[in-house]
């Protein structure tokens, strides 16, 4: 009732093939839109920096793992190194250029990912499922250590970290430590919009046809003419892009310099998580199990205090690690398919409402 | 030292290292022994790995967890007052607590889900498990009880190769509790009833349920035949350094151990975690110096992938066939 599409007729080949075919969806996420863009900017810093940075944020990265894992079926465990291949190409690029527009090499970074992916992507070729999770370890591992090794990547810093320079877009500082929180959460948003914009439009093209086909049965998809090599490498290439752009963007607008700890072993899970949790082989899932996964900590480590319930702080870490573990168990219970699918029962409900059927 | 010539690092990289094991061969043993023993206790944690993957097809996560949680079980309950045998036998009934509570709570309703489902679960039980841990026994590292428990201290010293090589008598006796619980295991599943239906339910499924074998019951035998595995693993590893949640990353150095020797391959599991063990040593003690310390975090799995490019299915796997 509240979203049938009966009477919206499609008479061009364009309209059917539309991103959003339904009129009630291209309302809601016009609203959507103009809600990020018009109106959280001018939310509380503290709201920009602490929710909605890092929400837009591991939402590009989690896409990336989820052309990976959930359309390309490749489960990978090395996102975080990938995100730390971003932020520090990004940090050598904008050092050794520093005139041109950080914006730029907040892209070009993912294209040195990119490289790195498919460099590690290769085995892929030979090993499957579970073994080639933890021959992405070796990426990780590996990765992780140069980070810490290399002193030319950190540009020699005594404190072996990043340390964000300040860089500014059309006169207004975007990142360093005046750049505020409303003008770096509009470039992390119109970068991840157009990069999700690509991505939906990727996986509903030939491109995207053939990592499915990959996932389903990479067999099969080989015999009806699909190359494997090429296509898992492309898999590889651009999930490690947008990781790649996601940690750039991670260490300049949202954490505004650390060291290569933040790229841990720890992150790939986190990212795993949200793919997982969202939905795999979903784009607007990647966003979902973005802004539950990455809250649903803040949340509970702030519910005891919010109840008045007289915690110490270690026993409230404890108990946020059993809830979220217990809360990972029983959602995999409930929905298997993620968030996603809930998403798509609902839509279903609203169609039919008031009728069960 | 000559600069760095392409000869030189040539000589450093294939000829040095050698030329330093001839000249002192018992510290060449000794690095070798170390290498063993760290590999031992991979191995161990791999056991645990490959007993629930064979018979669940589960990939499991959480056993390195469970290492540090039945170690972190037995000291925390020896603190409070336990003898250390009465603790013992305590921490044995939790586990056998946590594997009937994982069948029933995790398993049982996530019966058919993708793989990449279960072992995400896995995970979500890695973090109960932490939390759980830590909120009982407290995070701040332990000492293994491990007199009360009348494990051996001290060292064996042995004159030989012209020098002396030291082995401690934990070590010794870690390497043989391995080999007790591998053959006692390997009886197990050969000669038993529940050993014939274990493997039974390695092989299909749907065959084992078909001729009448309980699925719950066997999974909730082999996530505690796992849980005894880690218990033994982690009272090793406990006396050899301390009992606290750091022992979590060294139990993702399994992975590569799991890897090498093949999901579903008791043999390969132990042979896998010798191999990488020295390997990692040698590697770190004659080739580290070379590219600075702290190759060990990586080599065991560039160590892994290396042979899996060669035997995808890994060194001692069954043959991956695959049909459309």
């Amino acid at each position: 009732m509240f979203y049938r599409e009966a009477g919206q007729f499609k008479t061009t080949y364009a309209a059917d093939m539309a991103v959003f075919p339904v009129l009630q969806d291209r309302i809601g996420f016009g609203a959507i839109l103009a809600v990020a863009y018009l109106v959280l900017p001018f939310a509380s810093e503290f709201l920009l920096h602490v929710v909605m940075i890092p929400f837009l944020i591991f939402s590009l990265a989690a896409i990336g793992l989820n052309i990976l894992t959930g359309y390309t079926g490749l489960l990978s465990l090395g996102t975080g190194a990938f995100m730390g291949i971003g932020a520090f190409a990004c940090y050598k690029l904008t050092s050794i250029f520093p005139n041109v527009n950080i914006i730029v090499w907040v892209i070009a970074s993912g294209f040195f990912a990119a490289a790195v992916g498919v460099l590690f992507g290769l085995p892929s070729l030979r090993i499957k499922g579970f073994y080639l999770a933890v021959a992405t370890l070796a990426a990780q591992f590996f990765l992780q250590w140069c980070f810490i090794r290399i002193p030319w990547l950190y540009n020699y810093n005594s404190s072996g970290s990043i340390e964000v320079p300040e860089r500014t877009l059309f006169g207004i500082p975007i990142t360093g430590p005046t750049a505020t929180a409303s003008s770096r959460y509009l470039v992390v948003l119109a970068i991840v919009a157009v990069m999700t914009w690509i991505a939906s439009n990727l996986v509903r093209g030939r491109i995207g046809r053939s990592w499915m086909a990959v996932r389903d049965m990479d067999i099969a998809a080989e015999l009806m003419g699909i190359r494997l090599l090429q296509t898992k490498l492309v898999a590889f290439a651009v999930s490690s892009f947008y990781c790649g752009v996601a940690g750039a963007l991670l260490m300049f607008l949202w954490y505004g310099g650390g060291e290569s700890g933040v790229f841990d072993i720890n992150q790939s899970f986190f990212v795993l998580f949200m793919v997982i949790i969202g939905g795999l082989g979903s784009l607007i899932g990647s966003f979902m199990g973005a802004a539950l996964i990455y809250t649903l900590p803040i949340v509970l480590r702030a519910t005891p205090a919010a109840l008045g319930v007289p915690l110490r702080s270690e026993t409230v870490d404890h108990l946020t690690f059993m809830t979220v573990g217990v809360l990972i168990i029983g959602f995999l219970v409930l929905e298997p398919m993620g968030l996603a699918r809930l998403w798509q029962i609902t839509k279903q409900k609203l169609r039919v409402w008031p009728f069960p059927y | 030292m000559p600069g760095p010539s392409p000869v030189n690092i040539l000589y450093q990289v294939f000829i040095d290292p050698f030329v330093q094991m001839g000249t002192a061969p018992d510290l060449f043993v000794q690095t070798i022994w170390e290498g063993f023993v760290t590999g031992v206790l991979y191995s161990l944690i791999a056991l645990g790995f490959v007993l629930i993957f064979k018979a669940s097809g589960v990939f499991n996560f959480a056993q390195g967890i469970m290492v540090v949680f039945s170690a972190l079980t037995l000291v925390g309950l020896h603190q409070h007052g336990l003898p250390a045998f009465a603790a013992l036998g305590l921490t044995i009934v939790i586990m056998y607590g946590l594997a009937f509570g994982v069948e029933r709570l995790v398993l049982r309703p996530l019966v058919n889900q993708p793989d990449i489902i279960l072992f995400m679960a896995t995970f979500g039980l890695t973090y109960f498990l932490i939390g759980l841990g830590e909120l009982m026994f407290g995070g701040e590292p332990k000492t293994m009880i491990a007199d009360q428990l009348y494990l051996p201290k001290g060292a064996i010293d042995l004159h030989i190769l012209g020098g002396l090589v030291s082995l401690q008598k934990l070590d010794i006796t870690g390497a043989v509790i391995a080999l007790v619980m591998v053959a006692g295991l390997g009886v197990f599943f050969q000669k038993t009833r529940i050993g014939r239906a274990l493997r039974a339910v390695a092989d299909s499924h749907r065959a084992a349920l078909s001729v009448g074998i309980s699925l719950e019951q066997i999974w909730v035998i082999v996530w505690f035949a796992a849980g005894i595995v880690a218990l033994a693993t982690g009272v090793m590893w406990g006396a050899r350094s301390d009992v606290s949640f750091a022992l979590q990353i060294i139990a993702l150095k399994a992975l590569p151990v799991l890897i090498l020797g093949g999901f579903t391959s008791i043999p390969g599991a132990i042979v896998g975690g010798v191999v990488i063990g020295i390997g990692e040593k040698i590697g770190e003690f004659y080739w580290g110096p070379l590219l600075g310390s702290g190759i060990e975090s990586w080599l065991a799995y560039v160590i892994a992938l290396i042979f899996l490019l060669f035997r995808p299915q890994g060194l001692f796997g069954e043959r991956i066939i695959e049909r459309i």
